[in-house]
């Protein structure tokens, strides 16, 4: 969970454009790569504190995806727009500063509107300004790129996260209660295996579902180098 | 490492840091000001919803709110529940302290006579996952209710309990003896105001209307 950023050190200006004509990658490149090619938690493990802490349900995974996919737009937008004013020292403050306000935004709106689901996230709500899942979004797409390829790069990020969430809730709520979205699916008779919900669950079912996606990409890797 | 002269650069490198900074706290302000008071009304409304559950025969519809001065001479809002027959049935007061990790919010349920702890519950928390933050269960909170109120309620470590003690959650003792302080507190602060309120009787009541929540 700790703030990995690469130190300020490096001299390239902040406000230096990275658009598609340059290389750069396009809108819809940036969408696609967040849901699955670059997923935020399968392939680059970032975020861990959600997923490991709130994948009980999917109730409130669903709703940290949505809390932290709305962060995550909000301040990608913003520090899209204003990336041609950024001073390259002072970027990692302007991005904390950005994110922090759209955090404080979800936490209050939830303790608003869903009151019962922001007392069971309880902390994890503000822990969404440590995300690196954010701030590394900003780092990398929005403050190079236009507002359109910052955004769609901020809803496949989005998508790709819940995706992680959600599939890792699934595979805990279904083990550990026998329900999905607290209705119940597996049969009366189904011994609810209490670990899933607790913390080593979230560990196990983490650990298994990315072995899973790395030998899922193992095979693919082999079966691409076979037919060409 | 800077070519630019240091004089006069501070606010030529921090203009937008500072800018933005006014912004989102303008932004916030406002969200704060929007949602506020819903937030304090969700508040309220769990206050109500766990009356009749931590005081027998209790009706929430008839509870009225009483600002009490409290030992510690601050005013403090108090619940007079009052059953369907407009009885007297027991006293609700809220009580706060610092737990482990962050500050908890307690209700605490008072039998009519003031002489009996009925139950508590804990509003807000925000202790150890899978430790600290099983004081929210019945298994634990329900160790307080039928413990007297005239002593403090003492916490052990393991059973058995005899008189006014409660076993501490395991692993958790500093999230239990904080519970057991905060309502310790919260009776030694308001038992006697509310006692001398009930003596006065239906002068004082007559003095607060129902509809006053509000006035703060």
């Amino acid at each position: 969970m700790a703030e990995d950023t690469k130190p300020t050190a490096d001299p390239e200006p902040a406000a230096e454009d990275l658009s598609p004509a340059d290389g750069g990658p396009t809108a819809a490149e940036r969408f696609i790569n967040g849901i699955l090619p670059e997923n935020p938690v399968y392939r680059q493990l970032l975020g861990m504190c959600p997923v490991l802490a709130v994948t009980g349900g999917m109730k409130s995974a669903v709703t940290m995806a949505a809390a932290t996919g709305f962060v995550l737009i909000c301040s990608n937008v913003i520090v899209s727009l204003i990336r041609g004013l950024l001073k390259p020292h002072l970027r990692i403050l302007v991005f904390t500063l950005t994110i922090a306000t759209f955090v404080t935004i979800a936490d209050r709106t939830l303790a608003a509107f869903l009151y019962q689901m922001s007392k069971t996230l309880g902390p994890y709500v503000p822990l969404i300004i440590v995300n690196c899942l954010i701030i590394s979004r900003c780092e990398i797409c929005a403050s190079k790129q236009s507002v359109g390829v910052a955004f769609f790069d901020a809803l496949g990020m989005a998508l790709g996260f819940l995706l992680a969430l959600s599939s890792l809730a699934t595979v805990r709520e279904l083990l550990g209660s026998g329900t999905w979205f607290d209705m119940t699916v597996l049969p009366a008779g189904w011994p609810d295996w209490g670990v899933m919900i607790l913390p080593p669950g979230a560990f196990l079912t983490l650990g298994l579902l990315l072995g899973l996606c790395e030998w899922v990409g193992q095979i693919r890797e082999a079966r691409a180098k076979r037919s060409s | 490492m800077s070519e630019e002269p240091k004089q006069g650069g501070y606010i030529s490198q921090a203009w937008l840091v500072i800018l933005l900074a006014l912004l989102y706290g303008g932004a916030l302000a406002g969200v704060q000001t929007t949602l506020g008071p819903i937030i304090e009304e969700n508040k309220k409304n769990e206050t109500y919803s766990v009356i009749p559950e931590l005081i027998e025969g209790a009706v929430k519809e008839n509870t009225e709110e009483i600002d009490v001065v409290g030992e510690n001479g601050k005013r403090q809002r108090v619940y007079k529940a009052l059953g369907e027959d407009k009885q007297l049935k027991g006293w609700l007061l809220a009580a706060s302290g610092q737990g482990f990790a962050d500050k908890i919010d307690v209700l605490v349920g008072l039998n009519a006579d003031l002489s009996t702890i009925t139950g508590i519950y804990v509003l807000d928390q925000k202790e150890t996952p899978g430790l600290g933050n099983f004081i929210i269960d019945p298994p634990f909170r329900d160790q307080f209710a039928g413990k007297s109120c005239l002593e403090p309620v003492q916490v052990v470590k393991a059973g058995p309990v005899d008189g006014n003690q409660i076993v501490a959650l395991s692993g958790a003792t500093i999230s239990s003896e904080s519970v057991a302080t905060i309502v310790n507190k919260g009776i030694a602060n308001l038992r006697g105001p509310i006692d001398k309120l009930a003596a006065e009787g239906p002068s004082e009541e007559a003095n607060t209307p129902p509809e006053d929540p509000a006035k703060k």
